[in-house]
């Protein structure tokens, strides 16, 4: 590509990519800062002191909620959604391989999983458990309502994965006389591990951050994001802010855990050349 | 929907043994049925529950198994509940263009301004950590702004332009917009940023070399090549402002209305026949508008 000097509309759609990023990251940055206020902070600016008094509190028991249990029941529920999605996924994308009757109506069922507004679902499940005089929990109810969610996008991703994916390399395995397992287990998940990696983060983050469909179908016990909605209605501390950037450091923290797991196997797995 | 997807290429079979050719018919079935099963257990059996008991009567505190109209005919009669669906739509519509407009020079930036390829991962990936949070952290971050001691009253009485707050930055159908934005924007950043990826750039110089103005690039290269693009964000922002509850109750502070809210507040009072009425309406309702997007826009090329 010649170098030319930049237009003048380059340097607009930067400044707009700027300040979309300030949009998207401004009232965060706010939170996390009046997070860390002294004891007689409030909800808005200007900050009054600075501690961790706040950041505390969130492990104290609270009138208004248990988020310590409500977090590792999120984080459960997340790991569940995250090992049941990667699998029914892998085994999905490697069916959709080849084409098989019916294909096309299992393809449309998975994608109309995301097409249906959330709050179907969740109060399809709630009714569903009604009529069967079930007892909702976020283990049964909760998780199918998860899984609703993550198993399309794990699905398309998949789908993409596979449609890229040389058959060659397998074919050679199979030629040598190793096995449908030994291939897959030797061959196939080396190749596509950094995508499986890349799912399994989506699935775990869009499980614990989840919302509207577990808000019906989760029983008496609430998730996190459950928690933190109740507690929304009621406090009017700090302590709210606080949650949420002990929440938000956690998701970050996954992000960066998976960008360096990323890093690290692209540096220590040469990829093959593609023939 | 007729159409077919682009799926990939089959495998020829290998037809060795009449035994093994059995179970590599059976092969794919088996392993669809796990993610088959969870579908139709947490998806298609709550939609036909939701169905039929919108069919059901109510007694006040529990549902009666039956065949009435009763339900939806409430809802087409009450005027609270056809002026909800009316504000259901306008928020669909104000985000979807609101959101489209910034989506459109956003993903136009990092496809054709942003030059490597190591750029451009790194500033989608700045885009896309904030919607890896939680949508509830993500709106109470908008109280120090909006509230009565928020950050913009105070500027604006800094500024002597008003001497006392303005209460309808937070809890108005301003702050559901603005929330619900800032939601929702990745889901139509992401799928225009991918189609304008797959633009070939000889055609734009093409056009370039052809004496085309920008502004002609623009409308006759890629936005018909990234419509497809912009049709996925279209449906992913209807499917989430439709049926929306949780920004409307709480940046609404319970002054606004919609159909999602309206379910969730009939759910409250056990009202389950009337609730999947409204849900059933609410499907058929986003279905029209996903089909009617899907007749206009091939979108099978981004699958």
């Amino acid at each position: 590509m010649e170098q030319k000097k930049r237009p003048l509309s380059y340097y607009l759609l930067a400044g707009f990519f700027g300040l979309f990023i300030l949009f998207l990251y401004g009232p965060m940055s706010a939170v996390f800062i009046l997070s860390l206020q002294g004891p007689e902070g409030n909800l808005t600016f200007p900050m009054k002191g600075f501690g961790f008094t706040w950041m505390q509190s969130v492990f104290e028991e609270q009138r208004v909620g248990n988020f310590v249990d409500s977090f590792w029941r999120s984080l459960a529920l997340g790991l569940i959604v995250m090992v049941l999605t990667v699998v029914f996924s892998i085994m999905s994308g490697m069916a959709f391989r080849s084409r098989f009757k019916g294909s096309n109506l299992i393809f449309y069922l998975t994608i109309s999983s995301l097409i249906v507004p959330s709050i179907l679902i969740s109060l399809g499940i709630a009714v569903v458990f009604n009529l069967l005089g079930l007892q909702n929990a976020w283990y049964t109810s909760a998780l199918g309502a998860h899984l609703t969610w993550t198993i399309p996008f794990a699905f398309l991703i998949m789908l993409g994965i596979f449609g890229r994916f040389n058959p060659a390399y397998e074919e050679a395995s199979r030629d040598l006389g190793a096995s449908d397992t030994t291939t897959f287990w030797q061959i196939v998940f080396p190749l596509i591990a950094s995508s499986v990696i890349g799912v399994a983060l989506l699935s775990f983050t869009l499980s614990y951050d989840e919302f509207t469909r577990t808000s019906l179908a989760s029983g008496d016990t609430n998730t996190l994001p459950l928690e933190i909605f109740g507690m929304t209605t009621n406090v009017t501390s700090p302590a709210l802010y606080a949650l949420g950037t002990l929440t938000t450091i956690f998701s970050f923290a996954l992000i960066g855990l998976t960008l360096l797991i990323l890093s690290y196997l692209a540096n220590h797995q040469k990829k093959p050349s593609r023939g | 929907m007729t159409a077919t997807p682009n799926l990939p290429t089959p495998l020829q079979p290998v037809r060795s043994s009449r035994a093994k050719f059995n179970w590599k018919a059976l092969q794919p079935y088996l392993l669809v049925s796990p993610q088959t099963i969870v579908l139709l257990l947490f998806l298609v059996l709550p939609i036909a529950a939701i169905i039929t008991v919108s069919f059901w009567n109510f007694n006040g505190y529990s549902m009666i198994p039956g065949f009435t109209l009763v339900n939806y005919i409430t809802v087409f009669t009450s005027k609270v509940t056809v002026a909800t669906y009316l504000n259901t739509f306008k928020f669909t519509i104000v985000v979807w263009l609101i959101c489209l407009l910034i989506s459109y020079p956003v993903a136009y930036f990092l496809s054709f301004h942003v030059k490597t390829s190591k750029w451009q991962t790194i500033l989608f990936l700045i885009c896309t950590v904030p919607f890896l949070t939680s949508n509830i952290i993500r709106m109470i971050s908008w109280i120090p702004f909006l509230g009565r001691e928020g950050l913009l009253n105070q500027a604006l009485m800094g500024l002597n332009l008003t001497d006392k707050p303005i209460e309808m930055f937070l809890f108005s159908d301003f702050s559901v917009i603005l929330a619900m934005v800032h939601l929702y924007a990745l889901f139509m950043v992401a799928p225009i940023f991918n189609s304008m990826m797959r633009i070939d750039r000889a055609l734009v110089s093409a056009a370039e070399d052809a004496g085309a103005s920008p502004f002609q690039i623009q409308k006759e290269v890629i936005l018909p090549l990234s419509a497809s693009g912009i049709a996925i964000g279209t449906i992913f922002i209807i499917t989430l402002v439709m049926g929306e509850f949780a920004t409307v109750r709480l940046m609404g502070g319970g002054q606004v209305a919609s159909v999602g809210n309206l379910i969730k507040n009939q759910i409250g009072s056990l009202q389950y026949p009337l609730a999947a009425a409204n849900a059933v309406i609410l499907l058929i309702i986003t279905l029209i508008l996903v089909s009617a997007i899907l007749r206009v826009v091939d979108i099978r090329k981004e699958l």
